[in-house]
């Protein structure tokens, strides 16, 4: 039995202090239609790293926004220091010693360090702020930290690791006894990881009780002592961290139900040709800060699989292929021709299409029918002086319509009345409509029922049988195992390999995930 | 970004003491840091600098231009315009625009006219107008930061508001000839050397004290600028957000009323067609003055400034007698373009730098 399916441990985890200084109980929020916090609890000693760990929409952020007092919770309770406490607003989570840093810098870059620290409780002198003493202060702060930051200095003019230092300092500056780092590494490098680690080193060392979400393992395990692994809003375990092999703690995130509800099923893969020149090549591939440099090549006929954790750049990469985000290294060929991707502009003249894993905000116009949005990218790429005649533009809809099994099969109905799964096929559809030659597919399953997600998974296979390219992005392995011919697996913004589907088990590409290295 | 130059504690970067005797450019610079406004500090310097080197070219091109009182008549001739800046430096540094101000001091001065041509006591009628200009910023500021509106719309409706107040008050121009304000129209502040001020620009320097002092010692004042750098930041570290973004409003709506009472001692008239267009002339003097229109960075001395060198450039016009006043416009059209150019290759070194 895998530790993921393990409930918590009987014999509770020894804890640094018998006394816990955070202790949330049978927490739950519902959101409408959605729980997404079942019954979770947590607990942070003091002096003690916890890692927060799941997937995206895990609850993870939910739990933290329940703790910090951005979301009310319906059920549970929550003790800070022994003593019952529902906080109203940030503020007052503040002012009873939780402090956020969150995973953007929530400070003001036009302010000098001085400022961003000691800002709105500044040491005054007869009505006036003291800056001598603001200073002072701010210099005590980061030398507890042992942070060798002019105070003066404009905060802007620091790398954003230095801020993030700075948001620190403010944190601690009001006596914090709960610290909860929130993604913090998220922009930083190796070298800005470390000093951060040593500075929440000596936090703990102080007593302060430190939570930590990262999608980060090999920091984790680097920092944490103990860990709360969460999946689709409940608890899955309280793990030591050195209790938890890594393997284990991805299973754990991962889940594994799909693979009970659906048998593996392996389509014969399909040939390449040798010799063949591949439909889209990119060779060193990358977006400084982003994704390392990466290649991938997909041949025409091919699904290719990009498989990560959340942050593992699959997400970066898909953007990269489309010109959404510029690169700054590599070169891209289509059909052996050098092409430099701009824009989606520019992929798209190049028959690249792209369904963005953010479906409501880049992809729906909910207030607009289906027949609308499906028209929508076909009629752009005609230019607006050319209209789709209404006939034609009618007998497209409704064959897409039923091809795709839209439902309701009304072109009339507005999209977002559409549940999930019928609003991304609706936006598949749409890409089709351009006769793309390449469809780069980001988490196009996820959150939509599972009928639904089959449907698409069929469509892909189909696709790709009939002559079209496609990238698959998904944080489900069973699935990209299932639908993909070879499968690149991203780590920590790096590939780490490039495998070939048909010989490839679930377990190995979870232990490259995990670990970066082939199965050992 | 390599991880040496981003390391640190190593980092050889400046000792927080500074050591015995520090080249000048190295001096300079710590001087600037330690102004804590940093980049602002050079835009005002630059725009110091376009003022002296104007007011030079004007001194040895014309005869008479060089005389100390012709650089104090800027100040005298634009005392009015001072203040609406300061007002104006206020907001835009929030990142919000007030476009209510030129009509606020007609409304100023079609007030003060007709309360005092009712018979009303000329300190009353100063409470009563300031109290107005304050009151109309108070509501803009609500309606900007309750119902979360754009404050140049709001601020548009609020000019087309006293605009017509004015004329529902008085189309026609008023006389003003109460016996306090043409007193303080007609004497100066003698100064050395034969020069004077009027009580107007007197005021004028002491309301741009103040708002220095405001914006650099108070926590008002700095959350003032934490709002124009972020606003969700300084809801998040727990400022008073709503309070200061109404405040600012308020202190702009009080600088135009204020500057309408100047107007109206300058011009001894109450009339609901003046200041046209003036609250464009102080956007303008507060963007010259290195103040960034999205907010966050500038300095009100920079608006000060600013105003100067509007008023440099009219005078120089006005000196060579031989081009048109239109000459003005062109002018200062060209420089602001020539200065948001200039802030935004500065803004964007310093954000390569980072």
């Amino acid at each position: 039995m895998s530790p993921a399916a393990a409930e918590v441990p009987a014999a509770p985890v020894p804890s640094p202090l018998p006394e816990p200084v955070v202790a949330m109980t049978g927490i739950t929020i519902q959101f409408p239609g959605v729980k997404a916090l079942d019954d979770v609890s947590l607990r942070l000693f003091p002096g003690e790293v916890h890692a927060l760990m799941g997937e995206n929409g895990a609850g993870k952020s939910t739990l933290i926004k329940a703790l910090t007092g951005v979301y009310p919770y319906d059920a549970g309770t929550v003790t800070l220091g022994g003593v019952e406490q529902r906080f109203a607003t940030p503020a007052d989570a503040q002012a009873a010693g939780i402090s956020t840093v969150y995973q953007e810098v929530n400070l003001c870059p036009n302010l000098t360090v001085t400022e961003n620290i000691v800002l709105g409780r500044e040491p005054r002198r007869r009505g006036s702020i003291d800056k001598r003493a603001s200073r002072e202060r701010a210099r005590r702060v980061l030398r507890e930290l042992h942070l060798d930051i002019d105070p003066r200095s404009v905060l802007g003019s620091h790398p954003i690791a230095v801020q993030q230092l700075v948001a620190i300092a403010r944190a601690v500056d009001t006596d914090a006894r709960v610290l909860v780092l929130d993604e913090p590494t998220s922009s930083l490098d190796a070298g800005e990881v470390a000093e951060l680690f040593r500075v929440v080193r000596s936090l703990r060392e102080r007593g302060v009780a430190i939570l930590f979400v990262s999608h980060f393992l090999e920091q984790v395990y680097e920092i944490s002592d103990r860990m709360t692994v969460l999946r689709n809003g409940r608890l899955v375990g309280e793990h030591r961290t050195a209790d938890l092999p890594r393997t284990d703690l991805v299973r754990a995130m991962i889940g594994r139900e799909l693979a009970t509800l659906e048998d593996l099923e392996h389509a014969a893969p399909r040939p390449v040709e040798d010799g063949a020149v591949p439909r889209l090549a990119a060779s060193g591939l990358g977006r400084r800060g982003a994704i390392e440099p990466a290649d991938v090549r997909v041949h025409a006929g091919r699904v290719v699989g990009l498989a990560g954790l959340l942050g593992s750049g699959r997400t970066e990469l898909t953007r990269l292929l489309f010109g959404a985000d510029r690169a700054s290294t590599g070169r891209v060929e289509v059909d052996g021709r050098p092409v430099r991707l701009r824009s989606p502009r520019g992929a798209i003249a190049q028959g690249i299409a792209f369904l963005s894993e953010d479906r409501k905000g880049e992809g729906v116009v909910g207030d607009l029918t289906v027949r609308d949005n499906l028209l929508l990218a076909l009629q752009a790429r005609r230019g607006w002086l050319r209209p789709i005649p209404r006939r034609a533009g009618d007998e497209m809809v409704a064959r897409y319509i039923r091809a795709l099994d839209v439902r309701p099969a009304d072109p009339e109905a507005l999209l977002r009345n559409l549940s999930g799964g019928n609003q991304q096929k609706v936006l598949l559809a749409r890409w089709l409509l351009t006769e793309p030659r390449l469809l780069l597919l980001d988490e196009p399953t996820r959150g939509i029922d599972i009928g639904a997600k089959a449907q698409i998974q069929e469509l892909v296979a189909q696709l790709a049988a009939e002559g079209m390219s496609v990238v698959f992005v998904s944080a489900e392995l069973e699935e990209v195992l299932r639908i993909c011919d070879s499968v690149v697996v991203l780590r920590d913004r790096q590939v780490v390999a490039d495998l070939d589907a048909s010989d490839t088990s679930l377990d190995g590409v979870v232990d490259l995930i995990a670990r970066g290295n082939a199965r050992d | 970004m390599t991880v040496s130059d981003t390391r640190l504690p190593e980092a050889p970067g400046s000792p927080p003491d500074p050591p015995a005797s520090p080249g000048w450019q190295e001096a300079a610079r710590r001087w600037l840091r330690s102004t804590s406004t940093g980049s602002s500090t050079v835009s005002v310097l630059m725009t110091a600098v376009l003022l002296v080197v104007l007011f030079g070219a004007g001194s040895i091109r014309y005869e008479n231009f060089g005389y100390p009182q012709v650089a104090l008549n800027l100040l005298v001739d634009n005392a009015y315009l001072i203040v609406l800046a300061v007002g104006m430096t206020f907001v835009i540094l929030t990142g919000g625009i007030d476009l209510s101000s030129g009509a606020v001091v007609a409304l100023g001065t079609v007030m003060a006219a007709s309360l005092l041509q009712a018979g009303w006591p000329a300190p009353l009628v100063i409470v009563a107008v300031l109290a107005t200009g304050s009151l109309l910023g108070w509501l803009m500021g609500l309606a900007i930061h309750g119902l979360q509106l754009q404050p140049f719309i709001v601020t548009l409706a609020g000019m087309f508001l006293a605009r017509g107040i004015c004329f529902a008050i008085s189309g026609p121009s008023i006389p003003i000839q109460d016996d306090l304000f043409t007193a303080v129209a007609i004497n100066v502040v003698e100064l050395p050397g034969g020069t004077f001020l009027s009580y107007g620009a007197v005021l004028a320097l002491v309301v741009v004290a103040v708002a220095a002092y405001v914006l650099h010692r108070t926590r008002f004042g700095r959350t003032v600028y934490a709002i124009g750098g972020s606003e969700s930041s300084a809801a998040l570290m727990g400022l008073a957000v709503g309070r200061t973004k109404v405040g600012v409003y308020v202190i702009s709506g009080f600088c135009s009323a204020l500057g309408g009472l100047l107007f109206s001692v300058y011009i001894l008239s109450g009339w609901s067609l003046h200041g046209i267009g003036l609250e464009l002339d102080a956007i303008a003097a507060v963007v010259i003055g290195g103040t960034l229109l999205v907010g966050g960075r500038g300095l009100v001395v920079g608006s000060l400034l600013g105003v100067l060198v509007l008023g440099t450039i009219k005078a120089l016009i006005d000196f060579d007698g031989g081009l048109n006043s239109w000459w003005t416009k062109i002018t200062i059209g060209v420089l602001l373009l020539v200065f948001v150019v200039l802030q935004r290759l500065t803004a964007r070194r310093a954000g390569s730098a980072s």
